[in-house]
C-alpha cells in the first residue's frame, strides 16, 4: 500500500494558528463576561472547586514540601561555601513565594486538571452532549467553562498558598536538620526578606495561571474532532499548551512587575 | 406493547392561531469543506404532521436535522422554526426557541455523569422549577416511555433501546409543539424498534405534534403511515384497509444533496421515478 503524504502550505498553517488564537480569546472573553449574566451556575462552581481544589491538595502537598526542600539543599551547598548559610532561609522564601510556588503549582495542576477538562469536553463533544445541552435551551459555556474558569483561578490561589508554606517548611526541614540552622534565626529571614511586591507577584500569578489551565483545557476540549482518538489528542495538546503558556506568562508578568514596581 | 397513558394527555389543546408551518425550509444550502450535502433544499413541515427523511448515508439527513434547530447554520437559504426565522438569530434567541424544540439525538446523546432522572429533569432543572413538580414530570414522563423503573440509574447501565426510550422522554417532558428524531430506531431490534414507533406515533396522534424524523428503516414509516394510536386501546392498532395513508405523515427523500421527493405515502407508492420504486422495494 503506498503512503500518501499531504503537503500543507505554511499559509494553510498560519491561517489555521490565526483562527484557533482567536477562537481562544473568544472562548476565554466569553467565559469571562457570563460571570456577569445569569444564569450564574453556584453548584456547579463549588462542584468544579472541589474536584480542582481538594482533589489536587495531594499533589500540591507533596510537590511544595519536595521543592522547597531541594531549593534549600541545593541553595545550602553554594551558600557554605561563602559562610551565608544564614541566608538559606531568605533564598527559599523569596524563591517559593515569587515563584516556584505559583509555578510548580500552576504546572501540577495544568497536568492534572487541564487535561481532565480537555478530556471531559472531548467525550461531550464526540458523544454529541454538548450539542444536546444546546439543544435543550442551555448555553455550555456558562454551564461548563464558566464554572471551571472561576473555580480553577479561585483554589490555584489557595494550592499556592498552601504550596509555599509547605516549601518553606521543606526548607526548614533542609536547613534545621542537615545543617543545624536555628528555628527562629530561619523563619525570621523568611518573614523579613518579604516585601509587598513579592507577595503581590505571589498572588497574581497563581490567578492567571488558573485563567490559562481552565481556559485552554476547555477550548481543546470542545475543539475536539475525531472521536476517541480525537479525545487523546486534546488531553495531550492541553497539557502541552497549558504548561508553555504558564512558562511564557510568568516570564512576562515578572518583568511588568519589576516594571512597575522597580527592581529591589 | 400498548404504551400507558399520561396523566395529563386529556387537557384542553390550545387554540391560538398557530403559524403557517411548524418548520419551513426555503432554498437551504449547506457546504462542508467544498463538498455541497444540501442544495437549495425547500419543504414544508405543517403543524401536527409527522415527515420522514430518508436518503443514503451521507445524504445530509442528520444535517437537516441540526440545522432546523440552530445548531448549525446554513451557507444561504432561510429556516422558519414556528414562525420565526432563525437563519439570523443569535445563540441567545435560539436559546429561547429550543425551549419549544424537542430533539432525539441518534446515539441518545444522554449526559453520562447525570443519572436518568437528572438526564430527563434537564430543562425542567434549568428552569428552576420546584423539585416536587420535577420529580412528578419526570415520573410521568418516564412512565411514557415504560422506564420508571430506570429513575435511579446511570445511561451507562442502559441498554441501546432504552437509552433511546430516556431521549424521548427527555424531549417530551417540556411538550414540546416540534419534535426531531434522529434514526430513532436505527441499531435496535425489531421489537424495541416498534416500542418507539408506537412512542413516535402517540405523540403524533394523541399530543398532535410536529415531527421530522430521520430514518434508514423504510418499515417503521410505513407502520407510522398504516397505524394509529387508539385512546381507548391505549395501544397502535392498523388503519382499517382502505383509510391507509390518511394519518398526518408525509416522506421526503434526499439525494444528491436535492429533494427527490415531498409527498404522502401514496404517493410515495405510486412513484413512477425509478430511484424511488428502488428505494422502496
Amino acid at each position: 500500500m503506498a503512503l500518501e503524504l499531504e503537503l500543507i502550505s505554511p499559509i494553510d498553517i498560519a491561517k489555521d494558528l490565526a483562527l484557533a488564537v482567536q477562537e481562544y480569546t473568544l472562548l476565554a472573553a466569553q467565559s469571562l463576561a457570563n460571570f456577569f449574566r445569569r444564569p450564574l451556575y453556584m453548584g456547579d462552581m463549588l462542584q468544579q472547586a472541589d474536584l480542582i481544589g481538594f482533589g489536587s491538595l495531594p499533589i500540591v502537598v507533596l510537590t511544595g514540601l519536595s521543592v522547597g526542600a531541594l531549593l534549600a539543599l541545593n541553595a545550602a551547598s553554594t551558600l557554605q561555601r561563602f559562610g551565608g548559610i544564614t541566608l538559606i532561609g531568605q533564598l527559599v522564601s523569596l524563591g517559593m513565594v515569587t515563584e516556584l510556588g505559583p509555578l510548580i503549582t500552576g504546572l501540577m495542576v495544568a497536568g492534572r486538571n487541564a487535561s481532565g477538562m480537555a478530556s471531559e469536553l472531548g467525550s461531550m463533544i464526540v458523544t454529541e452532549q454538548i450539542d444536546a445541552m444546546r439543544a435543550l435551551g442551555t448555553d455550555p459555556t456558562k454551564k461548563l467553562i464558566t464554572p471551571r474558569v472561576g473555580a480553577t483561578a479561585f483554589m490555584l490561589f489557595f494550592l499556592t498558598i498552601i504550596a509555599d508554606l509547605l516549601g518553606l517548611i521543606g526548607g526548614y526541614g533542609v536547613a534545621h536538620l542537615i545543617f543545624g540552622l536555628d528555628t527562629q534565626q530561619y523563619w525570621t529571614s523568611v518573614w523579613q526578606i518579604l516585601v509587598f511586591r513579592d507577595v503581590f507577584t505571589g498572588l497574581v500569578k497563581p490567578v492567571l495561571f488558573g485563567f490559562i489551565i481552565s481556559t485552554i483545557g476547555c477550548y481543546y476540549g470542545i475543539s475536539t474532532r475525531g472521536g476517541t482518538q480525537g479525545v487523546g489528542r486534546s488531553t495531550t495538546q492541553a497539557v502541552v499548551a497549558a504548561s508553555v503558556l504558564i512558562l511564557v506568562v510568568d516570564f512576562f508578568v515578572t518583568k511588568l512587575i519589576f516594571a512597575i514596581f522597580g527592581y529591589r | 406493547m400498548p404504551v400507558p397513558t399520561l396523566p395529563s394527555e386529556n387537557a384542553p389543546v390550545a387554540l391560538a392561531k398557530p403559524p403557517d408551518y411548524a418548520i419551513e425550509f426555503d432554498n437551504v444550502s449547506i457546504a462542508f469543506d467544498e463538498k455541497v450535502v444540501l442544495d437549495r433544499i425547500s419543504f414544508q413541515l405543517p403543524h401536527g404532521e409527522t415527515k420522514a427523511l430518508f436518503g443514503v448515508a451521507g445524504s445530509g439527513k442528520s444535517t437537516l436535522l441540526k440545522l432546523a434547530i440552530g445548531l448549525i447554520r446554513p451557507d444561504s437559504g432561510r429556516i422558519f422554526v414556528l414562525g420565526d426565522e432563525i437563519t439570523n438569530m443569535s445563540e441567545q434567541q435560539l436559546f429561547e426557541l429550543r425551549r419549544r424544540v424537542g430533539i432525539v439525538f441518534q446515539e441518545s446523546a444522554l449526559f453520562d455523569s447525570l443519572k436518568v432522572d437528572e438526564n430527563v429533569a434537564f430543562r425542567l432543572m434549568e428552569e428552576h422549577i420546584s423539585a416536587e413538580e420535577i420529580e412528578r414530570r419526570v415520573r410521568e414522563a418516564l412512565r411514557f416511555v415504560e422506564l420508571e423503573r430506570t429513575y435511579d440509574m446511570y445511561p451507562s447501565e442502559l441498554s441501546g433501546g432504552m437509552r433511546r426510550r430516556v431521549a424521548i422522554a427527555r424531549a417530551i417532558i417540556t411538550k414540546p409543539e416540534v419534535l426531531l428524531y434522529d434514526s430513532p430506531t436505527g441499531g435496535l431490534d425489531p421489537v424495541t424498534s416498534n416500542t418507539i414507533v408506537e412512542l413516535i406515533v402517540k405523540q403524533r396522534d394523541v399530543y398532535k405534534t410536529s415531527a421530522l424524523m430521520v430514518t434508514h428503516r423504510l418499515q417503521d414509516a410505513f407502520t407510522m403511515a398504516t397505524h394509529y394510536f387508539d385512546r381507548t386501546a391505549n395501544k397502535m392498532l392498523p388503519l382499517p384497509k382502505g383509510q391507509y395513508c390518511e394519518v398526518p405523515m408525509s416522506f421526503l427523500i434526499l439525494r444528491d444533496a436535492h429533494v427527490i421527493f415531498d409527498g404522502d405515502g401514496h404517493q410515495l407508492a405510486t412513484s413512477r421515478d425509478d430511484y424511488i420504486r428502488e428505494y422502496i422495494s
